[in-house]
């Protein structure tokens, strides 16, 4: 799709396709409520026990997914252009395991409130873009290496993340749910925070698209084009790591989001990154949401994890693009 | 006009020019050769920016151009890549990146750079494929989308390594049709080049580089007059006088 008609056709179908996903996301769960009650109890009308469901549970759950997804799908597009990569997701090389480390030692330390959380998952996933980052330009590593490379990092911090757990009992605040992600335990507390933070970064990356461009153009050229390329790869990673920190800090280790989405929005809209981004923005939140709301009701009453169902439908995907990236090929 | 004066620059502290002093006259092509590893790359990073310099002074139009912003750098030199990593983006939008140097925060192309990607697209016949990504591109189409980039950029001097890396004869002949008409129109061009028979045949000025200094510089007939080309390959070239001009071969037939 290359021009700018159809693409703001696509761009407004997915915003809609999101609205209703988040409304079906309000309305749809053990108990189901109808239009008219969800607007009664926005405006304080209605059943108390009705009114609290919404509010504390599917409302706060609701808006999580959608930045979640948002997050991760975004943060995913610009790994993927910095690392010249397009296996590259934060769930893969290691980011989004970096951050559940830093989730883990900040339970530990006994820091609970929401911006201490935030804080330390992103500290933890820029340690490992950092990490990941140097490997690949130090060792001129090849496409396929620095998956495998983020493979590794993803298993050292995980493993890490598993003996602060086995050790420290404090940090057992950290269930299942967290290791392969889910929404069922997001509360406004902890989700406000991490909200600011990736609304920021989003903001900050939308202005920022000509100059992702640029980086994924190569070192050479886009320098010669007067782009200060060490500067600004360091800004992309900073604000890749920030926004899948900020998303592990409530949704968990969630996983493929970065990779899923990114990829399908590279085929309907191409590559350039101001069309990228803004549809990675609204088709990952509304893919999460999607499969939360799917994860609900499937096997209703019982509730998976939404990470389970990512996992599920992520893991083919990232097998076919392995197969199918031709960098994979040569270098492998 | 391009000009570096006793140039050091390196890796870290490995230094790898040791005081190269290289003359590109505006309108000419200057050809740098020289074996593996002598420092070619690494003098054409250094001109970038991408390397820092620890000696030395390297002069663009007259403008000593090592405390320029990479974006002021970047509207007096342009460079064409080897073509090792291919964006996969529209030719169009490639060309159009030639503009960054002139954009502001929030960096948003205008009309006016619209119609310099357009003019450089037409300027190099390639105006058709602006639809087209650039991973469905030849090698040949595609240097030539880089050099439509250079000159949407409006930089005077073109550096281009390897420039023919990747392409069959026929992509080559093109590709030097194209770097002649840039030298023709005005723009400094110097090239890096490892295949000595090619440089001889399209270069105004050839540069030798030997272990991390400019060793010998002159006509192409001056340096075969000079046989530095043999003390460096270890083979010498002859030339046969044709109907249509010098053409340049091996002494052993390689």
């Amino acid at each position: 799709m290359r021009n700018k008609r159809s693409y703001f056709i696509l761009l407004a179908g997915s915003l809609l396709f999101c609205v209703l996903i988040s409304a079906l996301s309000l309305a749809l769960g053990n108990i189901a409520f109808s239009a008219s009650e969800l607007f009664g109890f926005f405006l304080g009308k209605g059943d108390t026990v009705g009114r609290n469901i919404l509010l504390y549970s599917r409302l706060p759950r609701t808006v999580a997914c959608l930045f979640a997804g948002a997050g991760l799908s975004v943060s995913g597009a610009v790994l993927q252009n910095v690392l010249a990569n397009k296996l590259a997701s934060p769930s893969i090389i290691g980011v989004n395991s970096g951050a559940g480390l830093g989730v883990t030692v900040c339970c530990a330390c006994g820091v609970l409130s929401g911006i201490g959380v935030s804080v330390c998952a992103f500290a933890g996933s820029l340690f490992a873009v950092l990490i990941i980052s140097l490997f690949s330009s130090r060792i001129s590593a090849s496409k396929t290496t620095v998956i495998l490379g983020g493979v590794a990092l993803n298993s050292i911090l995980g493993a890490a993340s598993e003996a602060i757990t086995v050790l420290n009992p404090e940090a057992a605040m950290l269930t299942t749910e967290f290791r392969v992600g889910g929404f069922s335990a997001v509360s406004f507390t902890r989700l406000i925070p991490s909200a600011i933070m990736i609304a920021a970064a989003l903001l900050l990356i939308f202005t920022l698209s000509n100059e992702l461009d640029a980086v994924s153009l190569g070192d050479e050229t886009a320098r010669s084009i007067g782009l200060s390329v060490r500067k600004y790869r360091i800004l992309f990673l900073v604000i890749s790591a920030l926004l899948a920190g900020a998303a592990v800090s409530f949704a968990g280790l969630l996983g493929f989001i970065g990779l899923i989405v990114p990829h399908f929005v590279r085929k309907l809209a191409g590559n350039e990154s101001r069309r990228l981004l803004p549809l990675c923005t609204v088709m990952g939140a509304g893919f999460v949401c999607l499969c939360d709301l799917a994860s609900r009701l499937v096997f209703a009453p019982y509730e998976l994890p939404v990470g389970i169902l990512m996992a599920v439908i992520g893991g083919p995907v990232f097998v076919a693009l392995l197969v199918r990236t031709k960098g994979g090929k040569r270098h492998a | 006009m391009l000009e570096t004066v006793n140039l050091h620059a390196g890796y870290g502290k490995e230094e790898i020019l040791h005081g190269a002093s290289l003359e590109c006259p505006s309108g000419k092509i200057t050809t740098l050769v020289g074996a593996n590893g002598c420092g070619k790359s690494t003098l054409l990073k250094t001109v970038l920016g991408m390397l820092p310099v620890t000696g030395g002074e390297i002069i663009a139009d007259g403008v000593s151009i090592q405390n320029l912003s990479p974006s002021e750098s970047a509207k007096k030199i342009a460079y064409v890549a080897q073509g090792k990593n291919i964006p996969d983006i529209t030719v169009g939008r490639m060309v159009l990146h030639g503009r960054f140097p002139y954009l502001s925060y929030p960096r948003r192309y205008g009309k006016a750079d619209y119609e310099a990607a357009q003019n450089a697209m037409e300027k190099m016949g390639i105006s058709h494929l602006s639809d087209r990504l650039m991973s469905e591109l030849s090698g040949g189409m595609r240097q030539k989308v880089y050099i439509a980039m250079a000159l949407c950029q409006q930089a005077d001097i073109i550096l281009m390594d390897e420039p023919t890396t990747y392409l069959d004869i026929g992509q080559q002949l093109k590709l030097a049709d194209s770097v002649r008409q840039l030298a023709v129109s005005g723009k400094t061009v110097l090239l890096v080049l490892h295949d000595i028979l090619l440089a001889l045949k399209i270069s105004d000025r050839i540069a030798v580089m030997e272990n991390g200094i400019i060793s010998q510089t002159g006509t192409p007939d001056e340096i075969l007059a000079s046989d530095i080309l043999r003390k460096i390959y270890g083979v010498g070239v002859k030339t046969l006088e044709t109907p249509d001009g010098t053409e340049y071969y091996y002494e052993r037939g390689l």
